[in-house]
């Protein structure tokens, strides 16, 4: 039986940059135990030189020139921007001291 | 003349004589979704005004007699994940609830080149995250045959409106059977084609190497009118394949005598209800009447498809939706945040709905160190065996013929406390999608009066031997022309 304590819910909570409450944390916790369970049936399978696939329509590298294209205007890109500035997105401190 | 129960190809006969004109035929269409759909809820957004727009071209299209198609002036639907200029796309989710794209999906671009009219978005789980359409962030949609229960998902919506004749076509989206299972649930034939068959440009991601936009219809006929349309390579898409598209109407009729038509063992099994499995025996004597030789064949691996389809899946959409942040579109919750973090934890928390939290994080921790050999890497090993099996079944027949789930459509709230019980309800269509095969569902009777559905799986980019099957199929039955009464 595999567990997943809330400490490590919150640990991939933060990972994945989801903000959860300790209520949740423990519903999870009780889930991802069962259902990664069930995933380790995958441990029935023997998979010794069994290569992992890799691609699935059968494409190789595909290249192209690299011609500038026009897409669309700075305007228009940033109408779905919460906010903006001087044509900029604009976000909160990323980097640096308070 | 109920213009609503038509064929694609009905109407287009009826456009081109001029005895009925798209405009008209359109406001027939949006009169019935505002009649009906307040019963079946099977859309998001009812783009009215788009519609007229684009019919009142297509008339002008057929009058000029210039560059018209069969899908000229035809009215569909879509499904909320696909990308739609200047109409709301949501993916049934509060982080993208008022989210208008400013770009179309190359399918969106094809479908508007070739005149036909979009109605609408339809519901959705949650970024596809489900199997009853419970999973949308705004409300549940309703089975046609019956509005207490589900119409199945993740393309609920897509498969209510088609049954519902809410639209004369509808695109769904099948990442591991979201086309199929709720086609099956509703009565509706529909088809995932082969993974690179149809572009994903435009389409928001769930699992980059599953999905697969794919039409449903009345019939196998009309779904292969639309492909024609939909399908083909795109520059945006470098996974989309160079072969040119087959003219799949044209060879429909071709007789399926002498196909070889595998039962994969597998799939046969305890747990089946016993009004889909008498109804599938039967769809399998027909097709030996119509001259099919029938062979038992075996898919070894299939008891693992689940879960290799559903770490995969988790580990791709934990990728794939990092995107949604809250700082370049979609909801943004910066109130009280010092910092860009503080707006990617607050909104993805108020954003995502739990199955999509849940998803995302089991597949971070699959990903994670010190797992990943164990549960991503192990997963595509298997992966591999999945498309062995396939290939190992495709040498000794022409296609495979499997039930697309083990019940008939459940009562909404049945299966949502438990998520492991609501993945057992895709057994049955996972497994093509990491092998990338297509498939096509269609109706093949009823048990305790709601629908039955089988699909047809067949050999990459055989898409034309799953059309001329299932419509030799429907040349002799009339289950897909059942409808619910409404």
């Amino acid at each position: 039986m595999t567990t997943i304590d809330t400490k490590t819910v919150k640990h991939i909570a933060f990972l994945v940059r989801l903000g959860i409450s300790e209520e949740e944390a423990q519903t999870f916790s009780g889930q991802f135990s069962s259902i990664i369970d069930y995933f380790n049936m995958l441990n029935e399978v023997d998979t010794t030189n069994v290569p992992p696939a890799s691609d699935i329509a059968n494409a190789e590298n595909v290249l192209r020139e690299d011609v500038v294209q026009h897409s669309m205007s700075r305007e228009e890109f940033l109408k779905n921007a919460p906010q903006s500035e001087r044509g900029y997105i604009k976000v909160p401190t990323v980097l640096g001291e308070e | 003349m109920q213009l609503h129960s038509l064929t694609i190809r009905e109407i287009h006969q009826l456009l081109i004589a001029r005895q009925v004109s798209s405009v008209e035929l359109t406001r027939a269409f949006l009169q019935r979704i505002r009649e009906i759909d307040p019963k079946v809820r099977s859309y998001v957004t009812v783009s009215e005004e788009l519609a007229l727009e684009q019919a009142q071209k297509a008339d002008e299209r057929i009058a000029k007699g210039e560059n018209v198609t069969p899908l000229t002036g035809i009215p569909f639907s879509m499904k909320d994940c696909i990308s739609t200029r200047g109409v709301r796309t949501t993916c049934s989710s509060k982080i993208l609830e008022n989210y208008v794209p400013q770009y179309n999906a190359t399918v969106t671009d094809k479908l508007a080149e070739a005149g036909a009219v979009l109605l609408g978005k339809t519901n959705m789980d949650e970024f596809g995250m489900g199997s009853s359409c419970e999973n949308s962030a705004f409300f549940n949609t309703h089975n046609p045959w019956d509005l207490e229960r589900v119409p199945g998902g993740s393309s609920g919506g897509a498969a209510a409106a088609m049954a519902a004749s809410l639209a004369a076509f509808t695109i769904g989206e099948d990442t591991g059977g979201s086309v199929r299972m709720p086609a099956g649930f509703c009565n509706v034939t529909g088809i995932k084609p082969t993974y690179g068959r149809v572009s994903r440009y435009g389409l928001i991601a769930l699992v980059s190497s599953f999905d697969c936009i794919g039409p449903m219809a009345r019939d196998a006929y009309d779904c292969a009118t639309v492909l024609e349309h939909i399908a083909g390579h795109d520059p945006h898409d470098s996974t989309t394949y160079q072969f040119p598209v087959p003219n799949y109407t044209q060879h429909i009729n071709q007789p399926v005598k002498g196909m070889k038509l595998g039962i994969p063992k597998e799939y046969f099994v305890a747990g089946m209800e016993a009004g889909v499995e008498s109804a599938l025996q039967e769809a399998i004597r027909t097709y030996e009447k119509l001259g099919m030789e029938i062979h038992e064949v075996s898919l070894p691996h299939t008891k693992y498809g689940l879960p290799v389809y559903y770490l995969l899946l988790f580990a791709e959409a934990s990728a794939n939706l990092a995107r949604m942040d809250g700082t370049r579109f979609g909801l943004s919750v910066s109130e009280g945040a010092k910092d860009v973090i503080d707006i990617y934890l607050q909104t993805r928390r108020e954003g995502f709905g739990d199955e999509v939290k849940s998803r995302i994080m089991l597949g971070a921790y699959a990903l994670s160190a010190g797992y990943y050999d164990a549960y991503y890497l192990k997963a595509q090993k298997v992966r591999t065996l999945l498309r062995r099996d396939f290939e190992s079944a495709f040498s000794k027949v022409d296609l495979l013929l499997a039930p697309t789930c083990p019940t008939t459509a459940f009562k909404l709230g049945e299966k949502t406390s438990d998520p492991l019980e609501m993945y057992l309800s895709d057994i049955y269509v996972v497994a093509t999608n990491p092998a990338g095969v297509p498939a096509i569902a269609l109706p093949c009777g009823f048990s305790n009066n709601l629908p039955v559905g089988m699909q047809l799986i067949g050999k990459h980019l055989d898409e034309a031997t799953l059309f001329q099957a299932a419509h030799a199929y429907q040349q002799v039955t009339d289950w897909h022309k059942q409808t619910p009464n409404l």
